[in-house]
């Protein structure tokens, strides 16, 4: 079992009142009320936060990014990955992840990656996101080849750490005369990568065909079920059982000392979502082309104000009620842990722990707690249940590597 | 709404994929080309052209119900198609009457064919950056505002679009898309057309709406000045869907240019 901390490193110190007058806070909320004073204390907090997290016994820490918006303060993923890369010791650097579609050049990408690789002495795990769709449109790139440019990316990312160069790259949306860096990831073949997702059952679809666990982010029980299901299907088609090691799951768990202060911090979870600030707009978060075509109908009702959306909107009290949101001490998270652990079978686990006005002292207390007594008993669970995580199975980083396939895999990439 | 115009509607193929193409009236060839969200299959504005000239309005390839080219990435390469479809219809000395974005593929073939064509219409066309402010982005309105930007009156909306269905939002994303596909960055305009506008040999009539809302107002200005035999003319109480919102004063316009030897 793989376990893990985040936050969504939220800006907290801006005008709530009046992001909340102006509605959806992602891409268009006025970057006049953001207080690089505040943002620098807050950069440095959130940094010192994953120290402790490992000097608490975390394992991996989780790392996103997000774009123009107060909800997630980290633009580049990179940059936290190479500060801890160079100040922590053991715990992975788990990026999830690297929005591909943005990247204008992915070579690049492949270097900063290579260097946090090495730097971290090969403890990175490369996620890559197709990126929400303000995302799209905060870095001024087509909604509508989203995933062609995710997959060609990847693709081209992959080959710069797997071939040895110089090589030419001809793509559709890349194309690089000269592939050749001096920078190459430490870890071989090349370093792990999982993937993040919610809807798309595409990105479900694609990270099976590669053998890449797919993290299923903050999902009901039902939905992490109908996720897995699909995943195993697809699993058995290009010839492999899939398992714990490639199921993962991202949670919102605040532990405190107190059942009261426990829930009071866990309502900061929807500081964005609804109570505080609307944070996704209709038309903003769907532009044209970005969603599946499956959900066109949905999707265009939605922005136009008919219908709610389809990635839907639960208040706090149902989220927990399906097992979304958890809080409390650690006597009382663990049991409700140990349920999702039994019904959904994930060996990678993100703890996503403080989130919008938690204190920074509270914060620390959820993060000792988590390490020191919630993390020690969801591993023994996991031993329990034989939730074997990537690195204790040895899992193969890509379908081509696996030496178990029950027949040739078709067009696997 | 009824109308007693005889269309005629098919299929015809051109690069590899199948455009629609809706055809009417006789005499001069007249191209129409519709907007980027698209045009109703019937509209008064087509109609009055149908009355004096031979009129062709095809979906643009991935709008309406043509097909979507995968391979289709600039607006030049509409414009290179529908420079194939006049040559396999046939037809020589087309006028080009662009609406909107349609006016921005109309220019484009112009350059392409400086004394081919008989006639060059623009009306609110896309394609340039405007030197005074911007053009509107769609990208971040919903279909519905999008749509009503066209307009200066509602009520002209209305008219055409009565309660708008939820197949005409799914219509409207497919256009959407399509326009991220292939004028997303510059968004709708072409940085090397003005370059290229001094060689357009036939007299071209600029158009524009006096409250057009989605292109500026010195873009049309922009076209004519850069076209070497253009004139200017606004259409009073028209946004930029001037087709849709003064039919019949654009036809007008429009018959009498065409018309002139």
């Amino acid at each position: 079992m793989h376990v893990m901390y985040f936050t969504e490193q939220p800006m907290s110190a801006y005008p709530a009142d009046i992001g909340l007058e102006f509605g959806a806070t992602a891409l268009m909320f006025s970057n006049k009320y953001y207080d690089p004073v505040a943002g620098s204390r807050l950069y440095n907090e959130y940094l010192e936060q994953y120290i402790y997290a490992e000097e608490m016994g975390v394992e991996g820490f989780m790392l996103n990014e997000h774009h123009n918006a107060p909800f997630c303060m980290q633009a580049k993923c990179n940059i936290f990955a190479a500060i801890l890369a160079a100040v922590t010791k053991k715990a992975k650097i788990v990026l999830l992840g690297n929005p591909l579609p943005l990247a204008e050049n992915p070579v690049r990408l492949a270097e900063e990656l290579a260097m946090i690789d090495m730097i971290s002495r090969g403890r990175l795990v490369s996620g890559f996101v197709r990126g929400g769709g303000q995302e799209q449109l905060a870095n001024g790139v087509s909604p509508a080849y989203n995933r062609e440019r995710f997959e060609e990316a990847h693709d081209l990312v992959v080959a710069a750490w797997t071939r040895q160069g110089p090589f030419r790259w001809e793509g559709t949306h890349y194309q690089h005369r000269v592939v050749n860096p001096w920078a190459v990831p430490l870890q071989k073949p090349y370093p792990r990568v999982w993937i993040p997702g919610v809807l798309s059952k595409e990105t479900i679809i694609w990270a099976a065909k590669q053998r890449y666990p797919y993290i299923a982010l903050n999902t009901s029980i039902e939905a992490t079920k109908t996720i897995w299901k699909l995943y195993d299907e697809v699993a058995r088609e290009v010839g492999y059982e899939a398992g714990p090691q490639n199921r993962g799951y991202l949670q919102q768990v605040h532990v405190s000392d107190s059942e009261e202060k426990a829930e009071k911090n866990a309502r900061q979870f929807l500081w964005m979502q609804g109570e505080f600030t609307g944070l996704a707009h209709p038309v903003w978060s769907n532009p044209a082309g970005y969603f599946s075509p499956d959900f066109r109908r949905q999707f265009v009702e939605f922005a136009v104000g008919r219908a709610e959306s389809p990635r839907g909107r639960p208040t706090f009290e149902t989220q927990v009620a399906d097992g979304r949101v958890i809080y409390g001490t650690p006597k009382t998270v663990i049991p409700k842990m140990r349920r999702i652990l039994e019904e959904t079978r994930p060996s990678i686990y993100g703890l996503w722990g403080n989130d919008g006005n938690v204190s920074n002292e509270d914060a620390r207390t959820c993060i000792r707690l988590l390490g020191q007594e919630v993390m020690p008993a969801m591993r023994e669970i996991g031993k329990e249940l034989g939730l074997t995580d990537p690195f204790e199975a040895d899992a193969p980083v890509h379908l081509r590597y696996s030496t178990d396939l029950k027949q040739m895999p078709q067009a696997a990439e | 709404m009824a109308t007693g115009t005889d269309w005629t509607r098919s299929e015809v193929e051109v690069a590899g994929g199948k455009l629609h193409v809706a055809r009417a009236g006789s005499g001069r060839p007249v191209l129409v080309l519709h907007h980027d969200i698209g045009s109703p299959d019937q509209l008064e504005f087509y109609d009055a052209l149908a009355s004096r000239f031979d009129v062709i309005v095809p979906h643009h390839p991935g709008y309406g119900k043509s097909e979507r080219p995968q391979w289709l990435r600039s607006v030049r390469d509409v414009a290179v198609i529908y420079q194939s479809l006049l040559s396999d219809l046939g037809i020589e000395r087309a006028s080009l009457v662009g609406l909107g974005f349609g006016g921005w593929i109309a220019a484009e073939m112009a350059t392409m064919a400086p004394t081919a064509h008989h006639r060059l219409v623009l009306v609110g066309a896309m394609g340039l950056k405007p030197p005074e402010g911007d053009i509107l982005d769609q990208a971040i309105i919903s279909y519905l505002d999008y749509a009503h930007a066209g307009f200066h009156d509602q009520a002209a909306f209305a008219h055409i679009y009565g309660d708008v269905s939820t197949d005409q939002l799914v219509d409207w994303d497919i256009c959407r898309e399509m326009c991220f596909r292939i004028a997303w960055k510059p968004y709708m305009y072409s940085q090397t057309l003005p370059h290229l506008l001094g060689g357009v040999k036939v007299p071209a009539l600029v158009v524009w709406g006096d409250d057009d809302q989605i292109v500026p107002r010195s873009a049309g200005e922009l076209y004519a000045a850069a076209l070497p035999k253009a004139r200017f003319e606004i259409v009073r109480a028209s946004g930029h869907c001037i087709d849709m919102e003064q039919p019949a004063a654009l036809a007008r316009l429009v018959s009498s240019f065409i018309a002139e030897n």
